[in-house]
């Protein structure tokens, strides 16, 4: 975007527009002619990762726009319509959800990217800036986001971010009414967020500009962190870069679909499959993980001010790096020291954000605090003080003497740290033992990528549960068409429209004004055995008995370290149904001697705080199944178990099936850009 | 982008009868929003709250200074931790009071903030007695 251009298309027509509005010329200076640094590792690559992952949160975001309702009474379901009935709406939902943590991911790399690298010295000082800024805007874009399905997470982390702002002396409580439109978090809050959540996209892509402006104006920064100095230091933009960047954004969708289509709510909490309580709540509020570090440094300081203050400056500090490290050498390839030092501060922040997600006590505050002062020293203290103590090493005369003597220890010091920082975490993680009984681990044949329903399961599930539970708990997210849905209890349409039938479903009002009861219609949901929320609670000693669509979505336990990481791999996500079977399975007549229960309740051994208000809801021989399945519990447990688990996710099967050929795709573009890239850049090297 | 109208208007006084409430019972009625705890104290939690030496206190005040002249028995606090905003849980922790789950605060059967993060005291929400056994809210 500097200079002017020499560029002229060939096109006769496109000469006349050229004369006129001279963009293609600037396309092709930016974009194509462009010098770029010929040793640019992979890293450069997130850059490109990111405008993608902005184009994609953009595009799915306004879809989902169209579908979804911004008021507190119906958000929480409108976002379950979108996933069970829109037309590939499961698929935009797990793009955009999890897009937003892919989003945050890239932007971490990038940002430690350029730390390393010195990518914020003299001349990219408001090329930083710039990047500061958009990192703003996305945080507070990505709080709104997560906002709007309006969850109990989504309802509790808007109550306690808004908060944050009544911590300012004097202005404080009225800036907190500004935000939230009443008295409290409620409607008037959700519809300003959704509408600032939808402009702010456009401002970041906005900043992104100018950005990608100043980015080259001053031209890109690379590993050597030297300037180009002759032809031989760089190669066009056009087809080196593009190509390379190709291969990291295909690399990266990889990983993309691998959350999508395998692990959609591993990233996500199950308490925001809860719909948004006021009057309760969650036991343990936690943000995104990518606002993590940040909560650490918050709840480290014991002041309200002071941690509302030290987590701001965690960001704002950022502004300054340009000038607080005033090192000459730009690369820590090159600074022995810095680069040390840099890697400890990479395992400060994962070891900030592992603590944002346990509960303020004990020993975790203790570690909270020193590491919050270990990430402000790196900023304050280590990289001034190094700037003007540390020896650089020679740096190369160019970058083409650079990419002629490569070397590879960067990889091992990466291995090291790594390892370190997971010793350090299994450490942390002992700190505190357990004390609910973690549910067993079942066998479940929807498990793992290629998991489908056990059709039998399903059909013996639902009956379980018109037997048994429909006494209680309502299915209100289910109606009887879903039964003869594809990848479900593999009824035909005409057993559903009997199943029906043999509901009343309260109608009307008709021509003279009264409601009537019918006989239900495939479109009709499952009816509720409770008229409203109060009956439901006076009939069962004061507890709702939840209701059971999202269930095995909305609850689960800590697996804790290193179980989470594992699971990444082996795609582990079962630990709703785990729950619920263990539930299920888990009251005892009399309670371990020490243990009291109060009347009214029972002992559950696998429910947190172990009294339960329901009691034992089911015992052998209960249900006779038609297929000559064992009449047992364990049986029941895991058919109702299974027939729950596709209430909350019906569209499973479908999402499983397409996620593989999306990957056999992705990796045969992948392998192809591979191949194109190592072609295109043979000269180079 | 302040309240409109209608919130506003919502946002009027209610009336609370309170012989429901037993001798160390507490109930919760939302009022503009925000949860309101009706906690009916026992003679322990008042004399508790009473002799508690105000040096020992974060958030000085006096539990006359919290509950309306000659009821005694009846603490009326809004329900939102002065730290963040969470709901506190009311006849736990350490102190008879309340106990905040999120980051750990806990008030005495007063309402005022004796351990954790948070920088104040409960908030008294305005309120009145119109009888010795219905208070007005707001």
């Amino acid at each position: 975007m500097s200079g002017p251009s020499d560029y002229q298309p060939s096109h006769p027509a496109l000469q006349w527009f050229e004369r006129r509005l001279p963009i293609l010329g600037l396309m092709h200076s930016s974009f194509v002619a462009y010098p770029t640094p010929r040793n640019l590792n992979y890293w450069w690559t997130f850059g490109a990762i990111l405008s993608f992952m902005l184009g994609i949160q953009i595009l799915t975001g306004v879809i989902l726009a169209m579908h979804y309702t911004p008021n507190s009474d119906l958000a929480f379901k409108s976002v379950e319509l979108i996933v069970r009935d829109v037309n590939y709406g499961w698929l935009l939902r797990n793009m955009h959800a999890v897009g937003a943590s892919m989003f945050f991911f890239a932007v971490y790399v990038h940002m430690f990217r350029g730390l390393y690298y010195g990518s914020y010295k003299e001349p990219r000082e408001v090329l930083w800036i710039l990047g500061v800024i958009i990192y703003l805007l996305m945080m507070a874009t990505g709080f709104m986001g997560y906002v709007l399905p309006w969850g109990q997470m989504s309802f509790w982390g808007a109550t306690v971010i808004t908060n944050l702002f009544s911590a300012i002396p004097y202005v404080g409580d009225s800036i907190v009414t500004l935000l939230w439109g009443g008295y409290s978090v409620g409607n008037p809050t959700l519809n300003r967020f959704f509408s600032l959540h939808y402009l702010l996209p456009f401002l970041i892509a906005g900043v992104v500009v100018l950005h990608v402006w100043a980015l080259h104006v001053a031209g890109q920064n690379n590993p050597d962190g030297l300037d180009i100095k002759t032809d031989k230091d760089s190669v066009p933009f056009t087809p080196h870069a593009t190509i390379k960047d190709m291969f990291g954004v295909s690399l990266f969708l990889l990983l993309y679909a691998w959350f999508i289509f395998y692990m959609p709510n591993y990233l996500g909490d199950a308490d925001n499959y809860i719909v948004a309580n006021p009057a309760q709540t969650p036991a343990h509020i936690v943000p995104e993980w990518y606002y993590l570090p940040f909560y650490a440094i918050l709840r480290s300081i014991p002041n309200k001010l002071a941690g509302v203050v030290a987590m701001f400056s965690a960001i704002i500090v950022l502004v300054f790096l340009p000038w607080l490290d005033s090192a000459k050498t730009r690369s820590c390839k090159y600074r022995p020291l810095a680069k040390q030092f840099f890697w400890m501060f990479v395992v400060v922040c994962i070891l900030l954000g592992y603590l944002g997600s346990k509960p303020p006590e004990g020993i975790y505050v203790i570690a909270g605090r020193i590491l919050t002062i270990c990430y402000f020293a790196y900023f304050l203290v280590v990289l001034p003080l190094l700037s003007r103590i540390e020896t650089p090493r020679a740096v190369p005369n160019s970058i083409a003497d650079a990419v002629l003597a490569k070397s590879g220890k960067v990889a091992a010091v990466i291995v090291a740290m790594i390892v370190a920082g997971g010793l350090l975490l299994g450490s942390a993680g002992d700190a505190r033992a357990e004390e609910a009984a973690a549910p067993p681990s079942l066998k479940w044949s929807f498990s793992g990528p290629f998991g489908t329903y056990d059709r039998g399961s399903l059909q013996r599930g639902l009956k379980v549960y018109k037997e048994v539970c429909a006494n209680c708990h309502s299915l209100n997210y289910i109606a009887f068409r879903n039964i003869a849905d594809r990848g479900g209890p593999g009824y035909s349409e005409a057993q559903a429209a009997g199943l029906a039938s043999e509901y009343k479903v309260k109608d009307g009002p008709n021509d003279q004004g009264e409601m009537f009861e019918r006989p239900g219609r495939p479109a009709d949901y499952f009816p509720a055995p409770f008229a409203n929320e109060q009956l439901a609670r006076a009939a069962n000693g004061g507890a709702l008995p939840p209701d059971l669509s999202l269930i095995t979505k909305a609850r689960s336990y800590e697996r804790g370290f290193p179980w989470f990481v594992f699971d990444v791999f082996t795609q582990y996500q079962e630990q709703g149904p785990d729950y619920v079977a263990a539930i299920l399975q888990g009251f005892e007549d009399k309670p371990p001697a020490g243990v009291t229960i109060p009347s009214g309740s029972y002992y559950n051994k696998y429910f947190p705080g172990h009294a339960i208000k329901m009691p034992k809801p089911l015992s052998d021989g209960q249900v006779t199944f038609d297929d000559g399945a064992p009449a047992t519990v364990t049986q029941y447990a895991k058919d109702v178990t299974t027939f729950l688990m596709w209430a909350a996710e019906p569209h499973m099967e479908e999402r499983k099936k397409l996620g593989a050929i999306v990957f056999f795709v992705l990796l045969i573009l992948a392998g192809m850009v591979y191949f194109t890239k190592k072609k295109v850049w043979s000269d180079a090297h | 982008m302040n309240p409109d109208a209608s919130t506003i208007a919502a946002g009027a006084p209610i009336e609370v009868d309170l012989t429901p409430i037993a001798d160390g019972q507490d109930i919760k009625v939302f009022w503009r929003g925000k949860p309101i705890y009706i906690m009916h104290r026992t003679k322990k939690q008042i004399e508790e709250a009473q002799k508690v030496p105000l040096g020992d206190l974060k958030d000085p005040a006096t539990d006359q200074s919290r509950v309306k002249e000659g009821h005694d028995q009846w603490l009326v606090v809004i329900g939102i931790c002065t730290h963040l905003g969470c709901i506190p849980i009311a006849h736990e922790g350490n102190y008879d009071g309340f106990f905040c789950p999120c980051h750990g605060s806990q008030y005495d059967s007063s309402g005022r903030i004796r351990q954790g993060p948070a920088p104040a005291n409960l908030a008294v929400p305005p309120y009145a007695f119109l009888s010795d056994s219905k208070i007005q809210i707001g």
